[in-house]
């Protein structure tokens, strides 16, 4: 048997049957565009979720209020507020940290002479830029002066500027928060992402300030001034661990907590989020995989259903090429290398219309898809599995009839 | 040599059986020419098929060349399909979208003739039925009787020792029909080929020197021609006159 010779005499069997052959392609580029397609976006986001997070800042530690959930603990549930004291006790307290930065932070309305918005604004001290990871593009951040003073400055995000002042420089006009005048001192640089929590829509001013100006009564429990959250920034990683158990023990002490009492507040650091939020994405990533699945499926089919309508006369085919001489092997290569043209046609103009597909919605600012080698890999290879099994196992029955049987097939 | 030993062929449909064929026995020199009549559905087709090993019977044996094909492989009996037997069938079994020419070239691709050769062959193959015009028409483009020498074309093309004909020139008017006779007596004679073709024509029967009769799935008569007609003879007028078809069940009578 002649490789060459076989490869001939499926090519001439193809185009002897072109509709066939492109309707077959056809549903497997459907079937494999669908599959790069949504996989792609399904890595695209996230990826796009994990960058997000690490733009943050590093070794992160969040406080904040809240109960963190945690089934089978028994004690005491006392509901308590983070309170700024805490804040100086942990800082007073904990080794290993690189930054500490407390926030209080409210819906407020920020006003400039001709737009009024609601911001969420942040009171707090200067470390909160290093600590978040963030940099001022023009002008400058807050500073102990700014706070001990409760100076009326106000520092900005890339989008706050945008929506109050519209491309003119922010710097020295005066924005109303709460109907107190405040003065601009600072942009900050863009992080390119947004949403709500994001730097660029944030309005940031000395935390005293806040509190004697902005917070109001809702920032107080029991005369005492309360946080929003507390972030801190890890001397390294492996501190993480440790600065984590010794803020509780401190939030334990300060707040009068046993060791089985529930802790009123929710620790977590850069790292589980990071986690959880894979979790999440890969679930996305998991359901749309099951999507393209189908659609690969549904490709199959249709291959099926072209090769199952075909197999009438192809089974005569069979019969005669059996008739003149052709061994069953030699039957079954035309047919292997019939399938694979047709496959590694599809799955190319497959691979190639589904990564146009994921680019186009990557172009139109979507979502950032991401086409990758294995997820080309895998719509490839199943495809072509598909495309073989539907191609082969007709061709292998018919294969196996006398040729006078198979000739006569209805 | 081919030798039929007592083959009986039963086919079930639903509950009943159908016998095509019933204790069959006969040999075929090599380099024989034979025809073989009888009635619609007396098993002629049936028992080409097994000649040609496109078949098995139902019991009983089918030797060639003294070498029993019921125990040989899948793979020993596409070798001889290849290589031994070329099969004309009623029905002419074209692949359709396929130009004339590659109808012709399809068995040289099993029989390990190099690519060159094959166009050449099959050029001659069907220049000799007449199809020189016709190489690159698809059967759907060619008229029956075309199609016909197409299939006969085809079955000579890689000259094989045993050539089967399953009513060959029923599709032809009589001068194609004699030019067939020609081309199979032109085999017989100068290559020794054996010749076994199936007819409703005793005219064309008569170009054999051996006519086997069926019916019912059994041979009812089996004698050689006396005067073997030479292709190009004129047909009698009183033949022709009385038309192929009835004309065949009269003899057929008459011999019984
Ligand atoms: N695949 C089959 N299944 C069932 N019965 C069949 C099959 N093939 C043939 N037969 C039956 O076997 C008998 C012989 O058929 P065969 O085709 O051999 O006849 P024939 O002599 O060639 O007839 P014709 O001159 O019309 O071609 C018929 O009665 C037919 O109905
Ligand atoms: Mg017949």
């Amino acid at each position: 048997m002649n490789v060459i010779n076989n490869v001939r005499v499926a090519i001439r069997a193809l185009r002897a049957n072109m509709l066939r052959s492109s309707l077959t392609v056809l549903g497997i580029v459907i079937g494999v565009a669908a599959v790069v397609a949504l996989l792609s976006i399904g890595r695209g986001a996230t990826s796009n979720i994990t960058e997000q997070v690490e733009s943050m800042g590093t070794n992160l530690i969040t406080i904040s209020q809240g109960r963190s959930f945690r089934p089978g603990m028994g004690g005491a549930s006392r509901s308590s507020s983070l309170m700024y004291k805490d804040y100086e006790a942990i800082q007073e307290k904990v080794e290993g940290i690189n930054g500490i930065s407390p926030y209080y932070s409210s819906q407020t309305q920020v006003s400039t002479t001709s737009r009024t918005t609601n911001y969420s604004v942040i009171g707090t001290l200067p470390a909160y830029l290093e600590v978040n990871n963030l940099e001022v593009e023009t002008g400058r951040f807050i500073t102990d002066t700014d706070n001990l003073e409760r100076s009326r400055v106000v520092v900005i995000g890339q989008d706050v500027s945008d929506d109050l002042f519209e491309g003119l420089n922010p710097l020295g006009r005066t924005i109303k928060i709460n109907n107190v005048s405040f003065e601009v001192i600072g942009v900050l640089a863009s992080k390119g992402t947004s949403g709500i929590g994001s730097a660029d829509s944030s309005v940031i001013i000395p935390i005293r300030t806040g509190y004697a100006r902005i917070f109001g009564s809702m920032a107080v429990y029991n005369g005492n001034y309360t946080l929003s959250g507390i972030t801190i920034s890890a001397e390294s990683k492996d501190f993480i661990d440790t600065i984590m158990y010794k803020v509780e023990l401190v939030l334990r002490s300060q707040h009068k907590l046993g060791l089985n009492d529930d802790l009123g507040f929710t620790i977590s650091s850069q790292e589980q989020m990071l986690s959880s939020l894979s979790d999440i994405s890969n679930t996305m990533s998991a359901y749309l995989g099951a999507i393209a699945g189908i659609s690969l499926l549904v490709g199959g089919i249709g291959i099926m259903n072209i090769t199952l309508v075909s197999v009438t006369e192809r089974t005569r085919e069979i019969g005669l090429r059996k008739a003149v001489g052709a061994p069953q092997k030699a039957i079954l290569f035309q047919f292997l290398v019939e399938t694979m043209t047709l496959a590694v046609l599809g799955g190319v103009i497959g691979v190639i219309l589904g990564s146009l597909i994921a680019t186009i919605f990557t172009y139109l600012d979507l979502i950032t898809a991401k086409v990758t080698f294995d997820v080309i890999l895998l719509s490839f290879t199943s495809s072509a599995l598909i495309g073989l099994f539907f191609g082969i196992y007709p061709a292998y029955q018919a294969s196996k009839l006398k040729p006078i049987e198979a000739l006569r097939y209805e | 040599m081919i030798e039929v030993k007592n083959v009986t062929k039963i086919y079930k449909v639903g509950d009943s059986e159908v016998h095509a064929l019933d204790g069959v026995s006969l040999k075929i020199r090599d380099g024989e020419m034979v025809a073989i009549m009888g009635p619609s559905g007396s098993g002629k087709s049936t028992l080409m098929a097994i000649l040609g090993c496109l078949d098995t019977p139902t019991s009983g044996d089918y030797l060639i060349d003294d070498k029993d094909t019921s125990k040989m492989k899948e793979d020993q009996l596409a070798h001889l399909r290849a290589h031994k037997v070329g099969f004309v069938f009623q029905q002419f079994n074209l692949l359709p979208r396929t130009s004339a020419l590659e109808n012709v070239m399809l068995p040289l691709t099993y029989d390990g003739t190099k690519a060159k050769e094959r166009v050449e062959r099959a050029k001659k193959a069907l220049e000799l039925v007449g199809l020189s015009d016709r190489l690159h028409h698809h059967p759907n483009q060619l008229s029956g009787g075309q199609q016909q020498r197409v299939a006969i074309a085809r079955a000579l093309v890689n000259e094989p020792s045993i050539l089967l004909a399953d009513e060959p020139t029923g599709n032809l008017d009589s001068k194609n029909g004699d030019e067939i006779m020609a081309i199979f007596q032109q085999l017989h004679r100068e290559k020794h080929q054996t010749v076994v073709y199936v007819t409703h024509d005793m005219f064309i029967a008569r170009h054999t020197e051996r006519i086997i009769f069926l019916m019912d799935g059994k041979i009812v008569r089996d004698e050689a021609v006396k005067n073997p007609i030479k292709a190009g003879t004129k047909r009698p007028d009183e033949v022709l006159v009385n038309g192929n078809h009835n004309n065949n069940h009269k003899i057929i009578e008459v011999l019984q």
